[in-house]
């Protein structure tokens, strides 16, 4: 019967695990005070869509619903004008 | 009352550069012609499209930005639709958060030429 019981609990890590303590999410836009966001800069509009070129749900991006509208206004039309994809498999 | 608005063109990347020109050059007379006074041209050149249009990849990209009449947006996008040397358009209008950015980034381009012209 092997003496080293190693149950979940004490196994002894180097240093603690880096879990992610939900940091508090913010809306970008509110706290850099950002007004007003442009559909041809397609750079920072991937930024929110994922890699099949979807647009991302704010519960990952964290932003205010305010903002999560224009961003998906200004994606609709960067797509609209061929600046970003419909549907891509491997966009980042 | 005149309102802002932004257009930007895709031209087929058939076309010779001057007919590129010439086609630009149709639709700043259009603009001039009706009473619309343009703030700012930008071309952009040709540029890879994101997804084929029309069997193409590439397109040249042309940006108006004006002051108009609400009712010149109409005529003008008719006149865009008739032409078949362009492939897409699309005219947005600009709210003043919008104007105020582009103003802010034209500013900070002119800045930086500056900065690169001085060393």
């Amino acid at each position: 019967m092997s003496t080293t019981s190693n149950t979940a609990g004490n196994i002894r890590f180097l240093n603690p695990p880096a879990v992610e303590v939900n940091k508090k999410k913010y809306c970008r836009f509110k706290k850099m005070g950002i007004k007003y966001i442009d559909y041809k800069d397609a750079t920072f509009l991937t930024k929110f869509v994922n890699e099949q070129g979807k647009l991302l749900p704010r519960r990952l991006t964290g932003t205010s619903l305010k903002f999560q509208r224009k961003v998906g206004q200004a994606v609709k039309r960067a797509r609209h004008i061929a600046l970003m994809p419909y549907v891509t498999d491997l966009l980042k | 009352m005149k309102k802002q608005y932004e257009t930007v063109l895709i031209l087929t990347p058939v076309l010779l550069q001057e007919q590129v020109d010439e086609a630009v050059a149709k639709y700043r007379k259009f603009l001039a012609d009706n009473g619309a006074i343009i703030v700012h041209e930008n071309n952009w050149g040709l540029r890879k499209l994101a997804y084929p249009i029309q069997k193409k990849n590439t397109g040249f990209y042309f940006l108006f930005e004006f002051q108009a009449d609400p009712t010149l947006v109409a005529k003008l996008e008719i006149e865009y639709k008739r032409d078949e040397r362009i492939m897409r358009f699309l005219t947005i209008a600009l709210d003043k958060h919008a104007v105020a950015y582009n103003e802010r980034k034209r500013k900070n381009a002119a800045q930086k030429k500056q900065e690169e012209a001085v060393n």
